[in-house]
C-alpha cells in the first residue's frame, strides 16, 4: 500500500486552521452571543429604521433597506472583527511568555494575525449567517443584486476582517514599551467601533468627522465592507472602496512588522 | 448591625485605597472610562444632528433621557459591575471562599470591588444630564425635581438588580455568560431611546421584562410631555418605583435559584 | 459532644445527558452513605486517594454543597440552614482557594477578617500578635498575598482561619507542595493550638507524614465509602505498614526475592533499581540495606514513605481478603 501523502507543510495555514477549529468547542458560548447580537441588532435596527423614518424616508443617502442592511450586516460582522482591543498576544506580552514565539522559525506577526483571523472567518458561520437571517426575516434589508456583487461583497468582508486583527495586532505590540496597555486597548475599544460605523454610519458625521474617520484604518474593518455588501456601493465604487482597505492593510501589516522587529530588538536588550 | 456593616466598610475602603494607590493606571482607567461615555454620548449627538427629531424626541430632550439613563447606568456599574467575575469566580473555586465567611454570598459579591475608575463614566452622564435640564423648558418645581430624583433613583435600583440578575443566571450559563449581556447592555443601550421607535417585542422586553424604560425615558416624556407610546398614559413615569419593585424581584429569584443550583439543591 | 456528625451522607453528581441515548446521564456517587462521627477535641486524619470524595465531604460539612441525601450535623448546627452561624464557629483552610484578599497586604486581610468575625479592636490585637508570633509571620505582613512564596502563605491562611478561635478546625491538603521546614512548623503549631485551646482539627492529606504526626484518629475513603476508621496503630497492623527502601545498584541484578524481613515490590531498568517493602516495627532500613549488600553492589538509596494510594489499596485487599 501506498503511504499517505504528508500533510501540508504550510505553518501559516495551520495557524488559520487552528484560529477556526479553536472557536467550535463552546456551541453555547455561539448561542449566547448569537442572543446578545439580536438583541443589539433589534434595538439599532428601531432607531436607524426611525432616523430614516424622520428625514423622509432618505438619511445621507441611505434608504430603509440600505440602512436595514447596515445595522445587521454590522451585527453579522461583529464576531469576526475585533473592536475591544484585548489580544492573546497582548495577554502574552505581559506574562513574558513572548519570548517564546520569537524563538520559533515563523513570523511571530503572521502566527497571531492569522490566527485571528481564522477565530474570525470561523465566527461567520454561527454568528454572521444568523445575523443575516433574522435580518432579513425581520426588516426588508437590502442585500447585492447579482453573483459579481456578491463575490466583491465577500472580498471586500475578507479584507476587512484581516484589516482589523493586524491593527489590533499593532496595538498590542505596544505592549513591548508600555508597561500597562489596558489604557491603550480602552482607548481603542471607545475610538475603533465608533469610527468603523459600529453604531452610526460614518456617512451621518459632519464632514470634519467623517473626514477624520477616513484618515483612520477603522472604516475599512466594518463601514466599507458593509457598503459593497448590502449593494450601497457598486460597480467601480465597489472597486475603490476594496482598493483603500487593500491600502489600509498594506500600512497596518508594514507597520506591525517594524514593531515588531523593533519590540525584538528591545526585548534582547532587555535580556526576555 | 453596626459590625456587620463594618465588614463590608472595611473591605470597600481597602478596595478603594488599593486602586488609587496604582496613580498611573487609575487616572488612565479614569481617563478611558470618560472617553467610553463620550462617545456614546457621540453616538446619540451624530445621529440627531444628522436627522432632527426622531420617535417624537429633539436632539435636546433625547440629552435628557441620555443624561438620565447613562448617570443610573454608570453609578449601578460602580456599584455592582464588577458582578460579572462571578463565572471566574466559579470556574475557579474562589466563589466557596466566600460560603466559609458569616456574610451573606451576594452582599460579599457586590462589596468584592469597587470600580472606582468608572467613576469617569458618570462625569459624562452627569454632565448631559445638568446640560440638557438646563436646555430644555423645564416647569420647575416640587414635583419636577420629585420625579427626576424619583427617576435616577430607580433607575440606578432597576440596573443594578440587573447586574444581579446577570450574575445568578451566570450559575447556570458559565461558558454563555455573553447572553445576560443582551439585557445588561442592551438595556443600557435601550434606556437611552425614545420607546417609540420599538416594535412590539422590543416594547415587552424592555418596558416590562428588564422595565428600562421606567429608568428615563417614561419620566421624560411625563416631565416633558413629548408624545409618547401610543396607548400608553403620559403619567407611567410617575410608577418607576413599581418598576424597580419588579427589577428587585426577578434579582432575587434569578440570584437564589443560581444559587441553590450551585450547591445543587435540586436544580 | 459531637463537633461533626454525619448519618448515610452521600452526594451523587449526575452529568449531561449523554449524546447517543438522551435518557442517559452519567452518575458520579462521590460521597456514598457515610456514617461519621467526630468528638470534640479529637484530631482526624481524613485520608483517600484523589477523587475519592474527601473534597465533597468537607464541602456537604460546612455548606458549600447540600447532601442528596442523608444528614450532617457540624457545630451542632444544619451547615445549610445555618451556614452564617456555622461560619463563625469553624475555621476552613482549603489547600488551593485563597481566604485571603491577593493584593493586600496580609495584616490587612487580617483586620477585613476581624470585622468580618465581628472582634473587638483589642482582641483583633492581642489574637493577631499571638498567632503573627507563633507562626513567624511578622517579616511577611505587610507583603501582598501574591507576592508570597507558598510556606508563608499557608503559614497565612492557617492564622486567618485560627483568627476567630474556632472550635473546629477543617484543614483541606494544607501541606501540599510545601518544603519540610514549612511542613514541619504547620504541624507544630497545629498541634500547639490543639493543646492550648482544645480546638477539633479535621485534616484530608496526601501527606502521611501530617497524618502521623498530628492526628490520633484517621479515617480512610475510598470510592466515597469509609473503608477504615481507627487509630495509626490499628492502620499500621491492617496495612502492615511498610516504608520502601529504593536501592540502585551496580550492575544489574535479578529480583531481589526471598530476602530476610523485606519483600520485594519491584524492579526497574532491568533490574538496576529495586524496590523492597519493610515494615519498620519489625527490621530496621539498615538490616535490609545489609542483607541487599550481601547480594550485590549498592551504589545509591533512598527511602520512599508509603503512598496514600498504596495505603488505601492495601486496606481494601486487606478488607476483602
Amino acid at each position: 500500500m501506498r503511504p499517505l501523502p504528508p500533510p501540508a507543510r504550510n505553518p501559516y495555514w495551520r495557524f488559520l486552521v487552528a484560529g477556526v477549529r479553536g472557536q467550535s468547542a463552546y456551541p453555547l458560548a455561539t448561542l449566547a452571543g448569537l442572543v446578545a447580537n439580536a438583541t443589539f441588532g433589534l434595538l439599532k435596527g428601531a432607531i436607524m429604521g426611525a432616523a430614516v423614518e424622520s428625514s423622509g424616508g432618505e438619511l445621507a443617502g441611505y434608504s430603509a433597506a440600505t440602512m436595514a442592511a447596515f445595522v445587521w450586516l454590522g451585527q453579522g460582522m461583529l464576531g469576526s472583527v475585533n473592536f475591544w482591543g484585548g489580544s492573546d498576544l497582548q495577554a502574552r506580552i505581559t506574562s513574558g511568555d513572548v519570548a517564546v514565539d520569537f524563538l520559533r522559525p515563523v513570523s511571530v506577526q503572521a502566527a497571531h494575525v492569522l490566527t485571528d483571523i481564522g477565530k474570525g472567518l470561523f465566527a461567520l458561520l454561527p454568528r454572521g449567517l444568523p445575523s443575516v437571517v433574522i435580518g432579513v426575516l425581520v426588516s426588508s434589508m437590502a442585500l447585492p443584486a447579482d453573483a459579481g456583487a456578491y463575490a466583491l461583497g465577500l472580498a471586500s468582508l475578507l479584507i476587512g476582517i484581516a484589516v482589523s486583527h493586524a491593527t489590533v495586532y499593532v496595538v498590542a505590540t505596544t505592549g513591548f514599551w508600555l508597561v500597562e496597555t489596558r489604557g491603550v486597548s480602552v482607548l481603542y475599544m471607545a475610538v475603533s467601533g465608533f469610527f468603523a460605523g459600529l453604531f452610526t454610519p460614518i456617512y451621518l458625521f459632519p464632514d470634519w468627522l467623517l473626514t477624520l474617520a477616513l484618515l483612520t484604518p477603522f472604516p475599512s474593518m466594518m463601514q466599507l465592507p458593509i457598503d459593497v455588501l448590502s449593494g450601497q456601493v457598486t460597480g467601480a465604487g465597489a472597486w475603490q472602496h476594496l482598493g483603500t482597505q487593500l491600502l489600509w492593510l498594506a500600512l497596518v501589516l508594514g507597520a506591525g512588522h517594524l514593531t515588531t522587529r523593533a519590540g525584538r530588538r528591545r526585548l534582547e536588550v532587555q535580556g526576555g | 448591625m453596626r459590625n456587620a456593616l463594618r465588614a463590608y466598610r472595611v473591605v470597600l475602603a481597602s478596595r478603594a485605597r488599593s486602586q488609587a494607590s496604582h496613580r498611573a493606571s487609575f487616572r488612565m482607567d479614569l481617563v478611558g472610562a470618560l472617553l467610553v461615555g463620550l462617545i456614546e454620548f457621540t453616538e446619540i449627538w451624530v445621529l440627531y444632528t444628522a436627522s432632527d427629531q426622531i420617535g417624537g424626541f429633539t436632539l435636546t430632550q433625547i440629552m435628557l433621557v441620555f443624561g438620565l439613563s447613562d448617570l443610573a447606568f454608570s453609578l449601578a456599574d460602580l456599584v455592582a459591575g464588577h458582578c460579572d467575575n462571578l463565572p471566574r469566580y466559579v470556574r475557579a473555586g474562589t466563589l466557596d471562599v466566600f460560603f466559609l465567611r458569616p456574610q451573606a454570598v451576594l452582599a460579599q459579591l457586590v462589596t468584592s470591588d469597587l470600580s472606582l475608575r468608572r467613576i469617569g463614566r458618570c462625569l459624562v452622564g452627569a454632565t448631559a444630564l445638568t446640560v440638557a435640564l438646563v436646555l430644555n423648558d423645564i416647569d420647575w418645581g416640587i414635583g419636577t425635581i420629585g420625579l427626576l430624583a424619583l427617576a435616577l433613583a430607580c433607575g440606578f435600583v432597576i440596573f443594578t438588580a440587573q447586574f444581579v440578575t446577570a450574575a445568578g443566571l451566570q450559575f447556570f450559563l458559565v461558558n454563555g455568560a455573553e447572553m445576560t449581556n443582551a439585557f445588561v447592555y442592551g438595556g443600557r443601550y435601550a434606556a437611552t431611546q425614545s420607546a417609540t421607535v420599538w416594535p412590539r417585542g422590543l416594547l415587552v422586553v424592555f418596558g416590562a421584562i428588564f422595565p428600562v424604560a421606567f429608568a428615563a425615558y417614561l419620566p421624560v416624556v411625563t416631565l416633558l410631555g413629548t408624545p409618547g407610546v401610543a396607548g400608553l398614559p403620559a403619567w407611567l413615569g410617575w410608577c418607576a418605583p413599581v418598576a424597580a419593585c419588579w427589577a428587585v424581584v426577578v434579582a432575587a429569584v434569578c440570584w437564589r435559584w443560581g444559587l441553590r443550583h450551585y450547591r445543587g439543591a435540586g436544580g | 459532644m459531637n463537633v461533626i456528625e454525619t448519618d448515610g451522607l452521600t452526594r451523587v453528581f449526575t452529568g449531561r445527558p449523554e449524546r447517543k441515548n438522551r435518557m442517559r446521564r452519567a452518575r458520579h456517587v462521590a460521597v456514598d452513605h457515610l456514617d461519621l462521627t467526630v468528638r470534640e477535641g479529637e484530631a482526624v486524619g481524613y485520608i483517600g486517594a484523589n477523587g475519592a470524595g474527601k473534597s465533597t465531604t468537607i464541602k456537604m460539612l460546612v455548606g458549600i454543597l447540600v447532601p442528596t441525601s442523608g444528614t450532617v450535623t457540624t457545630a451542632g448546627l444544619h451547615p445549610l440552614k445555618q451556614r452564617r452561624a456555622l461560619a463563625r464557629r469553624i475555621g476552613v483552610v482549603f489547600g488551593q482557594r485563597s481566604q485571603l484578599w491577593w493584593d493586600l497586604p496580609v495584616r490587612e486581610s487580617f483586620s477585613i477578617l476581624s470585622a468580618i468575625h465581628s472582634l473587638t479592636a483589642d482582641d483583633e490585637r492581642a489574637r493577631t500578635a499571638e498567632l503573627v508570633e507563633m507562626l513567624e509571620m511578622g517579616e511577611f505582613l505587610a507583603t501582598p498575598v501574591r507576592q508570597l512564596s507558598l510556606g508563608q502563605r499557608m503559614r497565612a491562611e492557617v492564622a486567618a482561619a485560627l483568627l476567630h478561635r474556632p472550635e473546629l478546625v477543617i484543614l483541606d491538603e494544607p501541606t501540599i507542595g510545601l518544603d519540610v521546614l514549612s511542613k514541619q512548623r504547620l504541624r507544630e503549631f497545629l498541634v500547639a493550638q490543639r493543646r492550648e485551646h482544645g480546638t477539633t482539627l479535621l485534616l484530608t492529606t496526601h501527606d502521611m507524614g501530617d497524618v502521623e504526626r498530628l492526628c490520633d484518629r484517621i479515617l480512610v475513603v475510598d470510592h466515597g465509602r469509609l473503608a477504615f476508621d481507627g487509630t495509626l496503630d490499628g492502620l499500621a497492623r491492617t496495612v502492615g505498614a511498610r516504608r520502601e527502601l529504593v536501592v540502585d545498584l551496580a550492575t544489574p541484578h535479578g529480583d531481589l526475592v526471598d530476602l530476610h524481613g523485606a519483600e520485594h515490590v519491584r524492579s526497574e531498568s532491568d533490574g538496576l533499581r529495586q524496590r523492597l517493602a519493610f515494615d519498620p516495627q519489625r527490621t530496621t532500613a539498615a538490616r535490609v540495606l545489609a542483607a541487599v549488600s550481601e547480594r550485590a553492589e549498592v551504589l545509591d538509596l533512598s527511602i520512599a514513605e508509603p503512598d496514600i494510594e498504596d495505603v488505601v489499596r492495601e486496606i481494601y485487599r486487606a478488607t476483602r481478603g
